[in-house]
């Protein structure tokens, strides 16, 4: 960034009042003020208009609400089933991709293509292939002489499921998330997977080839090779995956509102769905508002959590 | 561009062959499955037996696009998904050039200010920006739909990139001939700066054509509906008319699927690009 002849130009202020008018107009207007904004409808009661003052009552209510606890306990089985699962196959997908010699190209628009469709439609096409009555999964299972399944119908945890052949009964708590949850992780993985494998797979071809070989020549293994030079020259673009697919995975929203819509028994009922609902469908505004900034407050906590940890470990 | 390894045959790489073929099938099925199912009559659309054995109906997508006014959704979607990346490119375009190439004072706070509102998860603002665009008077209006996604973080952060990598000849040369600032980011910057602008003008429109949240609450009446709520509201209304679903679906994703295909340069190089330097 070299600036000839610096110090003896006057400054641009006012082209640069004209050049970031649009974009702080709009970006403050709907990104910053609404923060602010969020605050202060979630002190009120507020339905189609603002009602009267409330302080922290929307608080405690969303505090001592079962089904916000429950929308949170969606929220984490969903983040905790998508992020590890897609990073991991996408770090495999992309190190077999970068192996192989004849087709990468090919792959990758493959890979990429369910990222660039709309998720209402290919959440259509989930709900039909795995319809319990109609659907092709159930159809193949019953091929197999395996036992149908509900689907996206059924709330019962997949752990209680899986064990339920043995006659053991698991406790609640332990049941896990409900199958409807566990299709739509499966969703959301199929989804995001290629964007994840793309971008990995450019970072590899990224790290200097020199540092391998050198290593290689040293005697390392190949998992000494990937755990002392290539994770860590990775650690950068895995660090930023992470990252936002925690966010994305905190916004879930349309897959789950054309698959379920939160059903069954609200077991796929996420923390977005749940203020969607209150808000949308209840018309609790200052409600919905307050649980919108408690989740705004858990992710900044997380991601300052989840940069602290993890940058431990990024070299940049 | 890439270095690659010698193509060998053995074992190994029939292994890689195979495992990477399995990710694409998995990857492809639900597309697969849609066009098939979308051109069986309804009756056989049920039966998993008759995947490949029954008369074939393309009928179906005729019968599908006058089930709802498809057409009406589109001219809405492609409206908004236009316009909102046409925008974006020109106030994305402005600002990163402020801050690639302007002096001012507290300009690293600005640019701060203007990168965090990429951590600010969507609901939060959700129902603030419902609220303001209720009392602008701009429910059921394409205002509502449009001027919220009017400019983006991620653009800007992205084309500011590309201003800082031209080389400042080109700026000293600019100013020797007196050419200002605006003249020379529309003559000059903008015509190198292509690649990057295409990247940028490809995700807007397609975060904006496949948004559904943020129109189906600031919407109402059917004939504001974008492809994305009216297919939704299609699916609730023929639960049982899988053949017209699947026609329906495969006609809302065409065009991004197309774009993607005479585009897939540039949406792999704005994923990397968003993924490696962000």
């Amino acid at each position: 960034m070299s600036r000839s002849g610096s110090g003896a130009r006057r400054d641009d202020r006012l082209s640069a009042i004209l050049f970031l008018f649009p974009s702080t107009l709009v970006l403050a207007t709907f990104g910053l003020v609404p923060i602010g904004f969020a605050l202060y409808i979630s002190l009120f009661k507020w339905g189609l208009a603002r009602e009267r003052f409330l302080g922290l009552e929307n608080y405690v209510r969303a505090l001592t609400s079962p089904e916000w606890w429950n929308a949170l306990l969606v929220t984490l089985y969903y983040v905790l089933g998508v992020v590890p699962i897609s990073l991991v196959l996408a770090i495999v997908l992309a190190n077999v991709l970068f192996r192989v010699a004849r087709g990468v190209g090919a792959y990758r628009t493959v890979y990429f293509l369910p990222y660039v469709t709309s998720t209402v439609a290919a959440a259509m096409v989930w709900s039909w292939i795995f319809h319990p009555q109609w659907g092709v999964v159930n159809a193949v299972l019953e091929r197999l002489h395996l036992p149908t399944q509900r689907w996206l119908l059924e709330p019962r945890g997949i752990i209680e499921l899986l064990v339920a052949p043995l006659g053991v009964e698991v406790p609640a708590w332990a049941a896990g998330p409900s199958l409807a949850l566990v299709v739509l992780i499966l969703f959301a993985i199929w989804y995001s997977i290629g964007f994840d494998t793309v971008v990995l797979l450019a970072a590899l071809s990224n790290v200097p080839r020199e540092l391998e070989d050198a290593a290689r020549i040293d005697g390392a293994s190949t998992v000494k090779l990937a755990r002392y030079v290539t994770i860590p020259l990775l650690s950068p673009t895995l660090f930023f995956l992470a990252i936002i697919s925690v966010i994305r995975s905190f916004q879930a929203f349309n897959h789950i509102y054309v698959l379920t819509g939160g059903g069954p028994l609200d077991t796929t009922c996420n923390a977005t769905m749940y203020i969607f609902r209150s808000f949308y469908q209840y018309t609790k505004v200052g409600y919905g508002s307050a649980a919108a900034v408690l989740l705004f407050l858990i992710i900044v906590v997380l991601t300052v959590f989840q940069t602290r940890l993890l940058s431990r470990w990024v070299h940049y | 561009m890439r270095q690659r390894r010698k193509p060998r045959l053995d074992t190994g790489s029939l292994f890689c062959h195979v495992l990477l073929m399995c990710g694409a099938a998995c990857a492809i099925f639900p597309f697969f499955w849609m066009v098939v199912s979308s051109l069986k009559p309804a009756t056989d659309a049920l039966l998993f037996g008759r995947v490949f054995t029954t008369s074939w109906r393309p009928e179906n997508y005729v019968e599908a696009w006058h089930a709802a006014p498809f057409g009406r959704y589109f001219i809405n979607s492609f409206l908004v998904a236009f316009l909102v990346s046409a925008g974006t490119i020109f106030t994305s375009a402005t600002a990163a050039y402020a801050f690639a190439r302007l002096r001012f004072p507290g300009k690293q706070i600005v640019y701060g200010a203007y990168m965090a509102t990429v951590m600010i998860p969507f609901e939060v603002s959700l129902i603030p920006n419902f609220v303001i665009i209720k009392s602008l008077g701009w429910f059921n209006t394409y205002p509502a739909l449009i001027v919220p996604w009017l400019s983006s973080a991620f653009a800007i952060f992205l084309l500011r990139q590309f201003f800082l990598s031209l080389p400042s000849d080109y700026y000293d040369a600019a100013e020797i001939d007196g050419c200002g600032h605006w003249q020379f980011l529309w003559r000059v910057a903008m015509p190198i700066a292509k690649p990057a602008i295409v990247t940028v003008g490809l995700f807007a429109f397609l975060g904006s054509y496949n948004a559904l949240l943020w129109p189906l609450i600031v919407t109402k009446e059917t004939r504001m509906r974008v492809i994305q709520v009216g297919l939704a509201a299609f699916m609730s209304e023929e639960v049982t008319q899988f053949h017209l679903l699947m026609a329906a679906s495969t006609i809302a994703i065409l065009p991004t699927v197309i774009l993607y295909f005479v585009a897939q340069r540039q949406f792999v190089e704005g994923a990397v690009s968003v993924g490696i330097k962000g």
